[in-house]
């Protein structure tokens, strides 16, 4: 009934539109609004703000279900969020933070920054970028959606089969989680071929492979994690899906399933996807150490060297996941294996980090203290990794707090310290203004601290044998110090957070502006005016080195030497197709999340209506004429 | 002028239109990635269904079911179908539009006479039991040639707008790089059938 009535609407609608029904003043003013330049944008800069926003939104919504976690289990017995509840509000978190979070406020300053370090006009898709990034959002809708229509999910982040399937976890919870990602992950793998082929195809004269800065690099082998890793997943949730909605039998075990299969695809994805998330921090750092070091990378050959290493290996460790799973001994130790390798070239970066510091003249902002501070979160939460990688060792650590320490560690000390260093590095390049640094230090030191102190404690609740995921603990067991400090712990990181709105919100209104150059910066981005102009660079620059600006710099000039005579520069237009096509990918979801199959495929109806309606547009972008055409170029 | 611009009737086309243009080559390129993707998509399938064949529960088994005259015409009609979108490039090459969608549409029409055959095919496994819920077996093979199966669908739905926009604005630099990708495409889910064949076909009537 209810899909008839919205099938109805749905027809009034198309067909007040095709008869001409609107007004069509009312569509002028529409397109005059400011919010529909944003909807519209194809601009990589643009983009990469949304991309912030959006990040920033879902980080506010998990860090909160992080503290309502906590908070319940501050003492033993406590009886503020229970069952059900609590399994929602802990799926959620893990699941919103690492797909909603972490990957896409990465994405936000690849988008911005990475076309602007190989000296690009833009990235290589401009139209993909924007639906990559609307099928973000949307999945993530989608995903959010379920707290107010039916139920969240609840069987994790892993959603391991068969505690995910229908006999377990009845109700439209699961069907949310296994759609919301497969549309969000479809953005992730259009954005990832994005950032391939514009790093491969559109780098400036001169920017050979080995001299693009590290921040660039790993964000070419993330995106070719993101290649082969994210298709696995696509197809395992695809499956799930099928589990769930036409009774089929991949992992369902009495009808010949294997639930094994599931945690199988789900780790050929998930630990790649750690990777994917941790190498553009290290990026981040490498760039940001140098900086403010004032020196060049050290060994810049063997950390590019490292990330295509790790790139590689991290496709080969993935049953350290599955250790306890029975899998036997031998591939138990193969893994065991290739999984401590790992840790061979993240020292080389490690040491490579200190050794540019070593000797430098070293600036501590708030963009350094972050980076400083990564390195020695980063290597405690490596160093219970290979305890982790230990098989008879994990066997007791597995599925308790220590698991959860363990990657807290990496992922709070590694990706997110390395988002905000990132964040208070290129946020002058990106809005023309600065962050203030007072504030920016409050919100380095309370997170910082609030951070281990949160964390540290779990190691040791994991090894008095505090299981993970679940809500309550008895009191006696030693284990009522450690999780009230943990909780603290949280409450510090939360006001560290605030500092940062704080200090975002204080800059927004009331910024001290910035130049072109602020950090005297080594890499290509600084030499333009912050923000950049529409079209990046008014003439493709030459490149002639690495560290191509510092190198302009140390000659005496103040502009990069231009690889072309100035002239009308092409640029694509604006685009409201991709919005249209996600709101096709958002209706069928949400179709197939309450079984209706008739607008599960009336939404995929939509997508392929526009698929066609973009194949057959006639648009080849406009020229802008580049200011100082109009000036008059000054200088020879 | 720039290159964008250019339009075949204009002084002639460039020898490899698809190529001649920074987007058109930003385009093959994205495609063969996607290619890669989708060949660890379909990897992942085959592993599936490698993992769950043996669970055929009281259904029938794979050599109980599958034909191969069947097998074999579908796969001879695809084969060819891949040929025919060989000589449409060629065609593109010389600028010859009307030959190319002509050698377009047998192209798809060797598409379409393959799907019936998967159909009648698929109609005929229901009648013996073996549907996409009747056990593991079934699921992971129906989920790995209906994958495959859309693949052509969309594919011959795709090559059908491509030969509209090919008569409304014939071969210029900006409609090159579609019809080649497609192409590609088409290449690239024959290659995949030549695994379904010999995975799942081959070893499943030998076992
Ligand atoms: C030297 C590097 C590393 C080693 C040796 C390592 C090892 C391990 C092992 C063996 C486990 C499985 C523990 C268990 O479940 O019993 C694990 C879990 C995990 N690791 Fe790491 N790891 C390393 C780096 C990282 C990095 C860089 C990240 C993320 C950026 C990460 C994220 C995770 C996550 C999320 C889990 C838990 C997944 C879950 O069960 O929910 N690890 N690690
Ligand atoms: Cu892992």
């Amino acid at each position: 009934m209810a899909t008839l009535i919205i099938l109805i609407v749905v027809a009034l609608f198309l067909a007040a539109i095709l008869t001409g029904g609107y007004n069509e003043q009312y569509l002028d003013r529409v397109k005059q609004n400011w919010l529909w330049d944003w909807i519209t944008t194809v601009d990589h800069k643009k983009i990469g703000i949304l991309y912030l926003i959006g990040g920033g939104l879902f980080f506010a919504i998990a860090g909160l279900e992080s503290l309502l976690i906590r908070i319940q289990l501050m003492f033993p017995n406590n009886k503020f969020i229970l069952g059900d509840v609590f399994n929602q509000l802990l799926t959620m978190h893990g699941t919103t933070m690492i797909f909603l979070v972490a990957l896409p406020v990465l994405f936000g300053l690849m988008n911005v920054i990475v076309p602007l370090q190989i000296g690009a006009r833009d990235v290589a898709f401009p139209f993909l970028n924007s639906l990559g990034f609307w099928l973000y959002f949307a999945g993530g809708l989608l995903l959010n959606i379920s707290w107010i229509f039916g139920g969240a999910p609840d069987a994790g982040w892993t959603s391991y089969a068969t505690l995910a399937l229908n006999d377990f976890s009845p109700g439209p919870g699961v069907n949310y989680y296994v759609l919301g990602l497969q549309i969000a992950g479809i953005g992730t793998l259009i954005s990832g071929i994005n950032f391939l082929v514009t790093i491969i195809n559109m780098r400036a004269p001169g920017m050979t492979y080995l001299r693009l800065p590290l921040f660039t690099w790993t964000t070419f082998v993330t995106s070719a994690l993101i290649l082969f890793a994210f298709p696995p997943l696509t197809a395992g949730l695809f499956m799930m899906m099928f589990d769930r909605l036409f009774e089929t039998n991949f992992f369902a075990t009495n009808g010949g399933g294997n639930a094994t299969v599931w945690q199988h695809i789900f780790w050929i994805f998930g630990h790649p996807e750690v990777y994917i998330l941790v190498l553009p921090a290290f990026g981040v750092f490498s760039d940001v150490i140098s900086t403010f070091s004032k020196k060049r990378l050290f060994g810049y050959h063997s950390m590019v060297f490292a990330v295509v290493l790790i790139g590689f290996l991290g496709f080969m460790v993935w049953v350290h996941h599955m250790f306890t799973v029975g899998l036997g001994p031998i591939a138990n130790t193969i893994f065991a294996v290739a999984t401590m390798a790992i840790a061979v070239p993240t020292g080389i970066k490690v040491f490579n980090w200190l050794f540019t510091m070593l000797g430098g003249r070293i600036r501590f902002t708030t963009a350094m203290l972050f980076a400083t501070g990564f390195i020695v979160a980063f290597v405690m939460g490596g160093v219970t990794g290979v305890m982790l990688a230990v098989v008879p060792a994990d066997l007791q650590f597995h599925d308790t707090y220590f698991v959860v320490a363990h990657f807290h560690y990496v992922i709070i000390g590694g990706v997110v310290l390395g988002f905000f260093s990132g964040f208070y590095y290129w946020w002058p390049k990106i809005f023309g203004t600065f962050l203030d640094e007072k504030w920016g230090k409050w919100h380095f030191w309370l997170f910082y601290l609030g951070f281990h102190l949160t964390f540290f404690p779990q190691h040791f609740l994991g090894l008095f044998g505090m299981p993970r995921r679940v809500f309550t603990y008895e009191a006696g067991y030693g284990l009522e110090l450690n999780n009230l400090l943990s909780t603290l712990g949280t409450f510090l990181m939360t006001a560290g957070v605030f500092c940062l709105v704080f200090n975002v919100l204080r800059t927004v209104i009331k910024g001290q502006q910035a130049p072109g150059d602020p950090w005297d910066g080594r890499t290509l981005e600084w030499s333009i005016s912050s923000p950049p102009p529409e079209y990046n660079f008014a003439q493709v620059p030459q490149i002639r080195g690495l560290d191509a600006w510092w190198l302009e710099k140390q000659e005496g000039n103040d502009r990069m030497p231009p690889a072309e005579p100035l002239g009308p520069i092409h640029m694509p237009s604006p685009n409201y197709l991709p919005f249209v096509m996600t709101l096709g990918f958002f209706i069928s979801g949400l179709g197939f999340v309450f079984h209706s199959i008739e607008v599960g495929f009336l939404g995929l109806a939509v997508v392929i209506v526009t698929l066609y309606v973009r194949s057959f547009e006639e648009d080849h972008g406009y020229h802008l004429h580049p200011k100082e055409l109009e000036e008059g170029v000054n200088g020879s | 002028m720039k290159i964008e611009e250019k339009t075949a009737s204009v002084a002639g086309l460039p020898a490899e239109p698809e190529r001649a243009t920074l987007e058109g080559k930003n385009k093959i390129l994205g495609f063969w990635l996607f290619l890669g993707a989708e060949t660890t998509l379909f990897a992942t399938m085959f592993g599936t269904y490698l993992a769950l064949k043996g669970e055929t529960l009281d259904g029938p088994t794979p050599p109980e079911i599958f034909v191969m005259p069947v097998v074999a015409l579908a796969t001879v009609v695809l084969l060819t179908s891949s040929l025919t979108s060989v000589f449409a490039i060629m065609a593109m090459h010389q600028n010859d539009v009307k030959k190319m969608i002509r050698w377009f549409g047998l192209t798809i029409l060797l598409g379409a006479v393959f799907l019936g055959v998967e159909i009648y095919e698929f109609i005929e496994y229901t009648h013996l039991g073996h549907t996409l819920t009747s056990s593991a077996f079934g699921s992971s093979f129906y989920l790995l040639l209906g994958t495959h199966g859309s693949h052509v669908l969309y594919g011959v739905c795709w090559i059908i707008g491509l030969m509209i926009q090919a008569r409304h604005k014939g071969i210029t630099v900006h409609t090159a790089p579609k019809f080649y990708v497609a192409s590609l495409y088409w290449h690239f889910v024959d290659v995949v059938w030549v695994f379904i064949f010999t995975v799942v076909y081959l070893m499943g009537m030998m076992a």
